[in-house]
């Protein structure tokens, strides 16, 4: 066992970790974070994806190891039910979503892409969540949802 | 047309919130005190004797608390009719297919389950396996089951009119080999569970689509009666037919491990697991027979079909019945004879999939007709007019047709310009292609058949509706309690409905064959009317009225022939519920459409309530030097009756279009003796964003008579119209037929290739 320092939306958590263990399961399993899934578990679908350092990550590929002294963003920490964030927002508005095992992931990249990217085309959007597979929506609304986070964070950063 | 307040409205999902914030919880994400791992060990073999288990150094394990095998099952086994009961929770006496559940394992955690599979030794004698249908159909070839005959799981034939009459008086007749691909549906979510077994009996927290098959399969293997099994239904990963109706090993092992060690159990099956063992849709060989006059008209068609069912039978029996019963739409056809032979192999089970059926012998059918309408110098629009039923219909079969927006919808694409690009590629390798379907919504089974509804209205004017339909992620619980407001005038935030909890909500079928806003859709609109009712009498002995004067919007209940007497639904609700000793508003309703039987052996009758007609353009682009080729759009006339929310038909339709355009262009299981070589997602190549168009969806509106609010079914119909249209579109940018799905750009090349030395030969 090891003990790592990583925070975690925000806050400074310190955890004795085994060595094979993965941040998506200190996320999910000690910290009781379920937002995160496990889809695929290999690093292929994306459902565990979260922000770690300023880059998403699958945080199946990342040993808890890894995460020690670093800074990782999950879905519960880029907006709450009072306030939900602008991409959060527009799923809802738009149907970015069916059965919702993907929509951690999607809204965390698409947060992501629009921290980096304010005003992306359809390419770079799709480019942006090409890592994160969805079966049910075939990707229309979730595209539609984050160009419509996009116009109104623009339409909010001009008024 | 009325006027609805939320019905028709691009309403937010009822659930939407907590998907966003990741708070909405699935199976995987629950946890309890206490709790154990189960992990399953899976066989190495396709075919082979089991000679003996030793559980022995698994079991002395530290951390493990019980380890099971097929024999802990007494003998029990389950499948999709009494005749058909042919599959263990966990192999007995031999395995027949590769990765087959073998013997489980609980222990304190995940890791330590898992390593204690490892330790079981199990001795095999290794059979001779058969993995091709027509192989494993010939006299001779290795039995899989010993009671079955040349491996011939289930057989289904129909023969209406005379086809070879037809045939004779047809002026062209055809005949062609169509194969389509072995493909998955495609869930995000492993299965899941939880399992609690006490003196109240079985709990499960399951990933369950049709929480109410899990029900009867529990109750019947640990012989308990029904009223001591409780499904609580978590927020479901997807479904799209197959595993998620049905139950897995994981489920009767969790419970058998919980009974024994009186702790709850929990399994998630990997991805891997899911993709070399769950149910996948059939793959089919279809040998296809057409006789056509010269102007088009269809006359005749006979199909063979050789369906690869794998290792046990499932609900392959229904599969057979919807290849042949639904041939007869979306066209007219007088003559028509099925001959459907389900075979035994040594490979995964073969069960429904979204467009359970029809998508193969429509892509054969739809393809076919254009070959035909070419060799006549038929356009491929023409010929579908010609050949489209219009409402009302009925089939040779006897399927009755209500409504039906086909003419109107292949009108709508034949004026867009995609449409007006088709025939225009010449060297580019653009194409347009067209096709048509229609698929039954509001499936009716033999068994238990209809839906209910319980409403409970609480004094502030709020209600819980309880329904046992389950939303697996195609926004059911959103349309369902847009009928309930809309019914009682209320808001979509006054109605709260409860996810399935066999305990407490009545018993439903299940969420199959598009039947959840037909059918428990037409439940929850009667127990509504069942609530406005019991409300009306109050409200009127207020008003001293008649209740038939009572009417109720905006929140209010009304006098009709004096809208402005009003009062709040909720002041009316807690009037009622003040009334007096055992004022207890509740609402019942239940679906009286779709209950006559239909002939399960002959093919005859309605096997839905109503059906969706779909007419599609897609347009590609291939590479005609690498063969790799792409969707650049699509186009979708849709008639599902009325879209009772159009963001979320829609979303269906565009899901139902790319799932279908990847078994199309991307997907199919490489097979080796039994063993899937691509169980990854990697390599199972599922659409990502980066791979698919937008899709355009175009509401054709019908009305249908027994939709609630004209509802019919949304995107079963599109996943069959799908690989017919870009096959369609293939061929208008490379001059190539494609009979076999998948259309890899391999498959492309080399067919590019032969049509190349061909010219040249000329």
């Amino acid at each position: 066992m090891k003990q790592i320092e990583v925070t975690v939306n925000g806050k400074l958590e310190k955890i004795e970790v085994r060595p094979s263990e993965t941040l998506l399961e200190v996320i999910r399993e000690r910290l009781h974070l379920t937002g995160a899934k496990e889809g695929c578990g290999v690093g292929e679908c994306g459902a565990c994806t979260v922000i770690m350092d300023g880059l998403t990550v699958n945080s199946c590929l990342i040993l808890a190891v890894e995460a020690d002294g670093k800074s990782v963003v999950t879905v519960e920490g880029v907006g709450s039910r009072e306030k939900l964030n602008p991409v959060q927002e527009a799923f809802v508005e738009h149907g970015g979503m069916q059965c919702g095992f993907c929509t951690p992931g999607m809204i965390v990249s698409g947060t992501y892409l629009l921290e980096k990217n304010p005003r992306p085309t359809e390419d770079q959007i799709r480019e942006g969540i090409a890592g994160n597979f969805c079966r049910c929506t075939g990707y229309t609304n979730i595209i539609e949802s984050i160009e419509a986070a996009a116009g109104k964070m623009s339409e909010g950063g001009e008024s | 047309m009325q006027e609805y307040s939320v019905i028709g409205k691009p309403i937010p999902r009822v659930d939407a919130v907590e998907k966003v914030l990741g708070d909405a919880k699935f199976a995987a994400d629950f946890s309890f005190p206490g709790m154990l791992w189960c992990k399953i060990l899976r066989s190495p073999y396709a075919h082979a004797r089991i000679l003996n288990i030793d559980t022995s150094k698994a079991e002395s394990l530290p951390g493990v608390k019980a380890v099971c095998t097929g024999k802990d099952f007494n003998g029990w086994t389950w499948g999709f009719m009494p005749q058909t009961r042919d599959e263990p929770p966990l192999a007995v006496g031999k395995v027949r297919y590769f990765a087959e559940a073998v013997a489980a394992v609980a222990a304190v955690d995940e890791e330590t389950a898992e390593m204690a599979t490892e330790l079981i030794k199990v001795d095999y004698e290794e059979l001779p396996g058969v993995f091709d249908p027509e192989e494993a159909m010939k006299p001779g070839a290795p039995a899989i089951h010993d009671y079955v005959e040349n491996n011939q799981s289930w057989e289904f034939h129909m023969d209406y009119g005379d086809v070879e009459k037809a045939f004779a008086e047809s002026d062209i007749v055809r005949e062609d080999r169509f194969q389509t691909g072995k493909v998955i549906t495609g869930y995000l979510e492993p299965p899941a569970a939880i399992a609690m077994y006490d003196a109240n009996g079985i709990t499960l927290w399951g990933a369950k689509q049709s929480p109410y098959f899990v029900y009867r399969h529990l109750a019947a293997c640990f012989n308990l009666p029904l009223n001591k099994i409780r499904i609580i239904q978590p927020f479901v990963g997807a479904g799209f037919g197959g595993t998620k109706n049905d139950s897995v090993a994981g489920d009767f092992c969790s419970v058998l491990f919980s009974k024994w060690t009186g702790r709850p159990v929990k399994f998630v099956y990997s991805m891997e697991e899911v993709l070399t063992t769950a149910r996948r849709r059939h793959n089919m060989i279809i040998h296809s027979k057409m006789g056509m006059k010269k102007d088009g008209t269809i006359l005749a068609l006979q199909q063979k079909i050789i369906a690869e069912g794998g290792a046990y039978t499932a609900i392959g029996p229904l599969t057979m019945y919807l290849t042949g019963a639904m041939t007869t739409l979306p066209y007219k056809l007088p003559n028509f004879r099925h001959d459907a032979y389900r075979i035994f192999t040594n490979n995964p089970v073969s069960a429904a999939m979204r467009g359970h059926g029809v998508t193969h012998t429509r892509f054969a059918a739809e393809v076919q007709m254009d070959m035909m309408a070419e060799e006549l110098g038929i356009d491929a629009m023409d010929i579908r007019f010609k050949n489209a039923v219009k409402a009302p219909h009925e089939t040779i079969n006897r399927v009755t047709v209500k409504s039906c927006g086909l003419t109107e919808g292949l009108e709508t694409l034949k004026n867009t310009d995609t449409w007006k690009r088709r025939g225009k590629a010449s060297a580019s390798g653009r194409g347009v292609g067209l096709a048509a379907a229609s698929y039954l919504g509001g499936a009716r089974q033999l068994g238990h058949q209809s839906c209910a509804a319980l409403l409970r209205l609480c004094e502030d004017g709020t209600v819980n509706y309880l329904t046992g339909a389950t939303d697996c992620g195609q926004g059911s619980d959103t349309v369902l309690v847009q009928m309930v407001a809309e019914e009682l005038g209320l808001r979509m935030e006054d109605v709260n409905i409860k996810r399935v909890d066999t305990a407490v909500t009545p018993c439903d079928p299940g969420s199959y064959g598009s039947r959840v806003t037909i059918l428990a859709g037409a439940a929850a609109v009667k127990a509504a009317q069942d609530i406005k009712g019991q409300l009306a009498e109050f409200a009127a002995r207020e008003w001293k009225v008649q209740p038939e004067e009572i009417m109720f919007r905006d929140r209010k209940a009304f006098i009709k022939s004096r809208p402005d007497q009003s009062m709040p639904f909720g002041k009316l609700a807690k009037i009622a519920c003040y009334s007096g000793s055992g004022a207890v508003i509740m609402g019942r309703g239940y679906s009286r459409y779709g209950l006559e039987r239909y002939d399960w052996d002959k093919g005859l009758g309605n096997p839905g309530t109503s059906y969706s007609f779909t007419a599609q353009l897609a347009e590609v682009q291939v590479d005609l030097e690498t063969g790799v080729s792409r969707c650049e759009e699509t186009i979708l006339a849709h008639d599902c009756g009325r879209p009772l929310n159009p963001i979320n038909v829609h979303s269906q339709n565009h899901g139902g279009t790319i799932q279908g355009l990847g078994q199309t262009l991307y997907e199919e299981f490489l097979m080796d003796e039994g063993k899937t070589r691509n169980p990854t997602l990697t390599h199972y190549k599922m659409p990502l964003s980066t791979d698919v168009p937008r899709v355009e969806v175009i509401d054709i509106l019908t009305d249908d008579p027994d939709g609630p609010f004209g509802a019919k079914e949304a995107s079963e119909g599109c996943i069959v119209s799908t690989p017919p249209a870009v096959v369609s579109a293939l061929k208008d940018a490379t001059g190539i037929w494609f009979k076999t799905l998948p259309v890899t750009p391999e498959k492309i090349y080399w067919a590019l290739q032969e049509k190349k030395k061909q010219t040249k030969d000329k």
